[in-house]
């Protein structure tokens, strides 16, 4: 167990280096540097700046001097807004992402089971129909497609919910459900799936004959059993909720780190594209770090089979 | 009880010694084949024409690449413009007898780019699937094949590849190069093989100790006779699947590069750039949003529903 | 013999696409206390759906039981309402099955699958229940027992999770244990501690006991009755020596004839039955085995035979019984 989770961290932090290194390098890569897009600079401030940011040393000791700063929790400072620390964008901007995607992963998780649940229960009567219909419509409509038709409709026309802003819970419910439309889908279908699985599978003939009742068979056997490739979705979904939010946050005006970064890409603020980037990328590695553990605690049967991969 | 006196069925009285007589063995039927014998790939055939959500789906598919093609054709012959020759008196209109599905705001029609959009989306589609499969199947194919520490490397390899978030290689990747249609069909491949390699890597490990592999084996065959003319072919229903679900995946994930401003550059449009550009005037202009998010809807919707039906149809096992 | 399960005039189909596949039609058996009564026939004899009926397992639909009567300790089961049911299951009938790889739930504790049944049935407290899991474990043969009991099923070998089946059948002490097929996916050498691990447990609780099975050498080895079944039907029932000695039905002498004896002559061949058994969705009218069997004459494919009786436990249902089967054959 301990060697595990060991070497899922140790996993975890490769994979992480390889990311930091990469952005690093592509960066570095870019023919020009960030100054010289800007108009004119005499050589005098030009020098300044190089000397403030680092440029002036050779490529490996200011890659090396990155990873040390990131380390700290320094992602260095924005080159388009002035004398911003980019820690200090992502930790301002962090919360109210944050705030949406927690809310849409308890949404996506409650939601998805139960649809997917009722659909399994329910297996080729009217509920599982729509049910699928419905999840085939949320993998395949894109999100942005989907929030800007919920923006149009229920914000525009209708006037039920507010079309942009993060002010308050109305102000969640057109952006978390664009964001969860897919997670949802995909949740469902499979739950619903192992669910059927865990119906037809033998033990529940044998819980049968030892007289439970339904409800217990339901209880103790089919729903712990069927919600367990759930948690193996948990990374996954996490990491489409994140990029989903990009887009959605654009749409739905929330100052979170998906608009901001969309914002740095825009103006090719480098400093800041690699800041959210690497972050986006500790966020969606601990997740995934989170949810291989979880699942040696929901399956007893991977402690035996030494981490069951993909 | 007389246990000797074996007590006699009740039977009819109308019986004869005639029904009594012996059939030969030639008036029985015992070994009837009940049914034809037919090829895998006909049984899979038909219960994919029988699957009457995916057949609708592939004929949706085959309208709209057909429509991609000859669409913008027709306009240029009926009206005389093409993708990019704007009409700035008519800007932001709305559908109307000669622009069918409206104009933007530099006064394009939307018809002929909506059409001209999806074929770029399609190929942007397809080329992505295609050297993912390409570069999936032989890695793959490698792993599976060769196993031991091969295919231990190899896939501990891919699976750091794989851990990193693929849209942020993505991203990175294209604020790195300029974004154009080869980088970005480049940018989509960099981890969207990986799949495509597992699925191989899987289907070959379960083949390649069956029974028909070790005869040919013991009959001499090399590494790469096997490979391909007895491992490959067998796990070619996977592949085909994975390749369909894969195409609306970089569909998705071009029109995701085209909200960050990094998909395809104008004046080339695709799909998810036209929403793009829709989205600041959407509420008021609804038609330039409307056309191709339904078009980019139906191709993923079709793209997806008949790769659910293909995989029911070549693997019956699978079915619920 | 006093008997404690009846079964009359039972007829079960099952709905499929194609119609209506009759896969029991017409079984009549009876099972006295104690008793071990074997249920033998290829797959899709019915023997399984049987089993299933009596504990009232078959899911339904697409499954209908159309007629008959399942008296159990002289009360019909089938007219048991779910609740009803649910008391009976496991603790007056228990039930093993042909898997035990996967007859077992993966994600708990072998032990608390046999809590589970004392703590529904006999209303234990958990720590009497363990108790008594425990004891079921040494029971069946299981070593090291208290720690076996905090172990999840992949930890047993496949033989152990069959005897830790038999632990949660037969936990409550039921008076009847159904046993469907339980050696089939077992090793020959797993297979014959199976057995007596059951017979065992048999004479210690006196159990009585159906066993499903296709394989006529488990039979010898512990039934006192078998009945053999083909396409729905019963067609001969007889005590052990009956059947193994003196068969009367071509089908029971053709499955005896497939099979491989100690006391074989040296190359003598075991005779497969060719053929395949009918499509039950259209069962023939005649006698189902008409279209396999070696003897089969005009009357067979044209009326199903009825019973003769041979004594009081044997009979089998063949018109090559009939005293006129003879005369038919010399004119």
């Amino acid at each position: 167990m301990v060697r595990y989770v060991a070497n899922k961290f140790f996993f975890m932090l490769v994979s992480l280096f390889i990311l930091i290194s990469a952005t690093f390098f592509l960066m570095k890569a870019i023919p020009g540097d960030p100054f010289t897009s800007e108009k004119k600079v005499p050589p005098a401030i030009q020098e300044r700046l190089y000397e403030q940011y680092g440029l002036d040393k050779p490529v490996i000791q200011q890659y090396v001097k990155y990873l040390g700063d990131i380390v700290q929790g320094d992602f260095g400072i924005s080159m388009k807004m002035i004398n911003q620390d980019v820690s200090k964008i992502i930790g301002q901007t962090f919360s109210a992402s944050l705030k949406l995607g927690v809310v849409a992963i308890v949404v996506a998780v409650i939601v998805g089971v139960a649809l997917g649940m009722l659909a399994a229960l329910y297996h080729r009567r009217l509920i599982d129909n729509v049910a699928m219909v419905l999840a085939v419509l949320g993998i395949a409509v894109p999100s942005f497609v989907v929030a800007s038709l919920l923006q149009y409709v229920f914000a525009s026309k209708l006037h039920w919910l507010p079309t942009m802003g993060f002010k308050g819970p109305l102000y969640y419910v057109l952006p978390v459900a664009a964001l969860t439309a897919q997670p949802i889908a995909f949740i469902a279908r499979l739950t619903r799936s192992s669910m059927l699985e865990v119906l037809h599978a033998d033990y529940i003939k044998t819980a049968k004959a030892k007289g439970l009742s339904w409800m217990a068979i339901l209880f103790r056997h089919v729903i712990r059993n069927g919600i367990m490739p759930v948690v193996t979705y948990l990374g996954p979904m996490t990491a489409n909720i994140v990029t989903g939010s990009v887009v959605i946050e654009q749409i739905f005006g929330i100052g979170g780190i998906g608009k901001q970064f969309v914002q740095a890409i825009s103006v090719r603020d480098y400093p800041l594209i690699m800041g959210i980037t690497i972050f986006y990328g500790i966020l969606l590695m601990l997740a995934r770090f989170v949810t291989d553990i979880a699942y040696v605690f929901v399956d007893p049967r991977i402690k035996l089979t030494k981490g069951k991969e993909g | 009880m007389d246990t000797n006196s074996i007590k006699v069925m009740t039977t009819p009285a109308d019986l004869t010694p005639d029904d009594f007589r012996k059939i030969g063995t030639d008036e029985k039927e015992a070994e009837v084949i009940q049914r034809e014998s037919i090829s895998a790939w006909r049984d899979a055939w038909q219960r994919l024409r029988s699957n009457k959500m995916a057949m609708t789906a592939l004929v949706v598919l085959l309208l709209i690449t057909i429509t991609a093609f000859v669409g913008p054709l027709i306009s240029k012959w009926v009206h005389g413009y093409n993708y990019y020759s704007n009409d700035l008196l008519n800007t932001n209109k709305g559908p109307s007898a000669t622009h069918w599905f409206g104009t933007d705001d530099l006064g394009r029609d939307m018809w002929v780019r909506t059409w001209k959009g999806t074929q770029i989306s399609l190929l942007v589609g397809f080329a992505a699937a295609c050297i993912d499969l390409f570069i999936g199947v032989i890695y793959g194919g490698i792993m599976g094949y060769f196993g031991g520490r091969v295919d231990e490397i190899m896939n501990k390899f891919s699976e750091i590849l794989y851990s990193i978030p693929y849209l942020l290689v993505t991203i990175l990747l294209l604020v790195v190069m300029e974004p154009s249609l080869g980088t970005i069909i480049l940018a989509l491949t960099i981890t969207g093989w990986i799949n495509m390699s597992w699925i191989v890597r899987g289907e070959i490990m379960q083949l390649k100790n069956r029974e028909f592999v070790l005869a040919s084996r013991s009959m001499g065959a090399g590494s790469g006779r096997l490979l391909f003319r007895h491992l490959l072919p067998n796990a070619v229903g996977p592949i085909i699947v994975t390749v369909t679900l894969s195409v609306p995946n970089a569909i998705f994930a071009e029109a995701f590069l085209s909200f960050l401003g990094l998909g395809v550059q104008a004046p080339i449009a695709s799909l998810g750039s036209m929403i793009n550009d829709a989205l600041t005037g959407w509420l008021y202009y609804p038609w330039r949003m409307l056309f191709p998010a339904i078009v980019i809807s139906l191709t993923m919707l079709a793209f997806n529903i008949f790769g659910d039906g293909l995989r029911d149809a070549l693997d019956p096992k699978l079915k619920k | 013999m006093e008997p404690i399960l009846q079964v009359k005039d039972l007829h079960v189909s099952f709905q499929v696409k194609g119609g209506e596949v009759k896969a029991v039609r017409g079984m009549n058996f009876e099972v006295g206390k104690g008793e071990t009564v074997a249920i033998v026939g290829e797959s899709g004899s019915g023997k399984s759906v049987t089993a299933q009926t009596i504990m009232r397992l078959i899911p339904s639909p697409p499954s209908i039981i159309k007629q008959g009567e399942i008296l159990f300790q002289g009360q019909d089961l089938l007219k048991k309402s779910i609740k009803q049911m649910e008391a009976i299951r496991g603790k007056d009938i228990g039930m093993i099955f042909q898997d035990p790889m996967t007859s077992l739930n993966p994600t708990i504790k072998v032990g608390k699958q046999i809590t589970e049944v004392l703590i529904k049935h006999q209303k234990m407290s958990a720590g009497e229940a363990k108790k008594q899991a425990i004891e079921m474990l040494k029971l069946v043969g299981i070593n090291n027992a208290e720690a076996r009991f905090n172990q999840y099923p992949h930890e047993f070998s496949g033989g152990m999770r069959q005897r830790a089946m038999i632990a949660i059948a037969l936990a409550c002490r039921p008076a009847l244990l159904i046993a469907d097929e339980p050696t089939t996916a077992l090793d020959v050498t797993i297979q014959a501690q199976i057995m007596d691990v059951m017979k065992e447990m048999q004479q210690r609780l006196g159990t009585s006991i159906i066993l499903i099975t296709h394989d006529l050498g488990v039979v010898a080895g512990m039934c006192d009755r078998v009945i053999v079944m083909y396409a729905g039907e019963v067609v001969e029932t007889g005590t052990k020596w009956e059947i193994f000695k003196n068969p009367q039905h071509p089908y029971t002498k053709g499955l005896l004839r497939s099979m491989p004896r100690l006391d074989q002559k040296k190359g003598e061949p075991l005779i497969p039955i060719i053929g395949t058994p009918p499509d039950l969705i259209k069962p023939p009218i005649g006698c189902p085995f008409a279209a396999r069997c070696e003897q089969a004459m005009k009357i067979c494919e044209r009326i199903d035979p009825g019973a003769t009786v041979f004594s009081d436990t044997h009979m089998a249902r063949c018109w090559d019984l009939h005293p006129m089967a003879k005369e038919g054959q010399s004119s």
